[in-house]
């Protein structure tokens, strides 16, 4: 990309006063701690990293086999294997924090207190730029029971830790809810700046030889290309629901992709899966959105959010039915 | 990992050289500059939408010159779209990735276990062994004879199921009266193949007290450490699970469990 088409076209935009230099993102758990790929990914090019999710304690994560490619998409059940917020802020922020773009911290629990914990704990810290709160993990004083499937619970983390911070809140939602609409609307209505959507979708592969399930835990998350048309539908419909900004995540694998998200309402995107298939992606994705944006005179990508052009005679949600 | 690239390279050839086993050669200097034996690559076996969504990893058979050897078995989509390449195309290779065999440990004699294609890093450890002027007792098992590849190996013993060829049985049941008769000085064990075959190796070489290291296997997204999805069980205290593709594939069988 040469300089004389960055400097015309706008491709920053501002979230509760922090600027990011532009709307692609690396997805929470698709791009570790920044540091494994450094040698190959240019990340001043993002507007940010969302980092592996933390915990208060180290988390294992589940025994193996964790994944399962499926048709153009994959399974994952991880369990949330992480290093924990201490050895966060002793060994990868002081590197994170050094690098030219947004760091943003997402932070899973098994209670309300852990959540609250591990956030007042990294407000302490330097070189934050916002956080993402993953909902989609089990609830242990709940039997195990997700808090992300749960809104009133969902917009309790949201208030809880609202009152604890005065950075910019992302809550990433699950879409394995009948209306996603709502949890949108319950986190705005506690405070939350942001949402990303979505997370992933339930599922399940079978050894048909062993009769045994291909995941350990037997059912585990669907992500990559094979999901995109799912979370497209779900941005439009958070983003129609909601005043505040939408994170679009979800398949997304080329500037096209991104592109369509943004039009059905994403103010930026976050890659996932796709870094493990190509670990440059988000850079390329980069890229190409300017290379769209010069090809068809845009001047600001901001331009390009919520600008479908739709009949809304047909887009009633679910009338297709 | 310093010397970790991806890029397009261009194939040179890919010829069958054993029942449904293939030898894929393609071109890259800067692979080849930096790989050490038992480091793997991770290749997208066909362009975005054409074929499986995620890499393969494949061990690093051997090195010469600037093109880089692998020896693979096409068993599902994605071997079989690789088994397919010819000279000129090209393919997407991220690597060398992972750790390497620790060959500078002191031993005098190198004896490679291998069942099936577990034989695919070994070619690339003999060139390295032999600089190092360590004796190489190579012991390969396969079903029949039909799958025996030992190009490049050195002091090649067989063993197939089916007796089609050499020993009759299976390699660790060939390898283990070797040890009792041979005298082999100081020895090290490096192992590649099926889980049963290693954990085999591994109860022997504990029996025996002969330093003993494996090349896993194991289901990957990224290859690289990203996705956390390779977890192999480790010993002693510290964190419960090493990943394989980057912790690994290579490890001492004292600090897993198989
Ligand atoms: C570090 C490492 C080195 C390897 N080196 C070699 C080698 O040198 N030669 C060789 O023939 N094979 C090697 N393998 C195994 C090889 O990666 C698989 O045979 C290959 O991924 C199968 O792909 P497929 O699409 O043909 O099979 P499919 O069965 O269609 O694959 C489905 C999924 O399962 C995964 N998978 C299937 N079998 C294996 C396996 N044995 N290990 C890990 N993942 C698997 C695939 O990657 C894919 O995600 C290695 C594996 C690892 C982890
Ligand atoms: S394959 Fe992704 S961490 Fe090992």
């Amino acid at each position: 990309m040469t300089a004389s088409i960055k400097n015309k076209i706008k491709t920053s935009f501002t979230l509760r006063g922090i600027e990011f230099k532009n709307r692609v993102f690396v997805a929470s758990g698709t791009f570790g701690y920044g540091d494994e790929v450094r040698k190959l990914v240019d990340v001043s090019r993002l507007g940010g990293i969302f980092t592996k999710s933390l915990s208060w304690k180290p988390r294992a994560g589940n025994p193996p086999q964790r994944i399962v490619e499926t048709a153009s998409g994959m399974l994952n059940s991880i369990g949330l294997a992480n290093i924990g917020v201490h050895t966060f802020i002793e060994q990868k922020l002081p590197y994170l924090r050094k690098l030219d773009t947004r760091i943003i911290p997402n932070i899973a629990a098994s209670s309300l207190q852990e959540y609250c914990d591990v956030l007042e704990l990294l407000e302490e810290q330097e070189g934050i730029a916002a956080y993402e709160i993953n909902v989609s993990c089990p609830n242990v004083k709940e039997g195990g029971l997700n808090f992300g499937t749960d809104c009133s619970m969902t917009g309790k983390i949201t208030a809880s830790l609202r009152k604890l911070t005065n950075k910019t809140l992302i809550i990433k939602l699950t879409p394995n809810v009948t209306h996603i609409s709502e949890f949108a609307r319950t986190v705005e209505a506690e405070g939350a700046d942001a949402v990303s959507v979505i997370n992933t979708l339930i599922g399940m592969a079978i050894d048909i030889k062993t009769r045994k399930p291909k995941l350990s835990t037997v059912t585990g998350g669907l992500s990559g290309p094979a999901i995109k048309p799912v979370a497209l539908a779900k941005v439009y419909e958070v983003a129609k629901s909601v005043k505040i900004p939408v994170f679009g995540v979800g398949g997304i694998a080329s500037a096209e992709d991104a592109i369509e998200f943004l039009l059905a309402g994403a103010t930026a995107v976050q890659i996932g899966t796709m870094n493990f298939v190509d670990p440059v992606i988000s850079v390329k994705i980069a890229d190409g959105l300017e290379i769209y944006a010069r090809e068809h005179g845009i001047l600001d990508m901001g331009t390009l959010v919520g600008a479908l052009d739709a009949d809304l005679k047909f887009s009633v949600l679910q009338s297709w039915l | 990992m310093c010397g970790m690239v991806q890029q397009l390279c261009k194939v040179e050839s890919c010829d069958e050289v054993a029942a449904k086993t293939f030898l894929l050669r393609f071109a890259s200097s800067e692979i080849t500059a930096s790989a050490q034996p038992g480091q793997f690559v991770n290749v997208l076996a066909a362009e975005a939408g054409e074929g499986p969504l995620l890499r393969r990893p494949f061990s690093i058979a051997r090195v010469d010159g600037d093109i880089v050897e692998l020896f693979f078995h096409a068993i599902g989509t994605g071997t079989l779209l690789l088994s397919r390449k010819r000279h000129g195309e090209t393919i997407d290779v991220l690597g060398p990735l992972g750790q390497s065999f620790r060959v500078d440990a002191d031993y005098d004699t190198a004896l490679i276990v291998a069942g099936g294609i577990g034989v695919a890093p070994f070619p690339f450890l003999t060139a390295d062994l032999l600089k190092r002027c360590k004796r190489i007792e190579t012991f390969v098992g396969y079903r029949n004879a039909g799958q025996i590849l030992t190009s490049h190996l050195q002091n090649i013993h067989i063993a197939t199921d089916d007796g089609s060829k050499g020993f009759h049985g299976n390699v660790v049941q060939l390898f283990e009266p070797f040890l009792d008769r041979t005298d082999l000085g100081k020895a090290k064990i490096f192992a590649c193949g099926p889980t049963v075959m290693l954990k085999a190796l591994s109860e022997l070489a504990k029996r025996k007290n002969i330093c003993c290291e494996v090349s896993l296997e194991g289901h990957m997204a990224c290859g690289v450490g990203l996705c956390q999805g390779c977890p192999v069980e480790r010993t002693g205290d510290g964190s419960k699970y090493a990943l394989v593709c980057k912790d690994g594939p290579i490890f001492l069988t004292t600090d897993i469990i198989l």
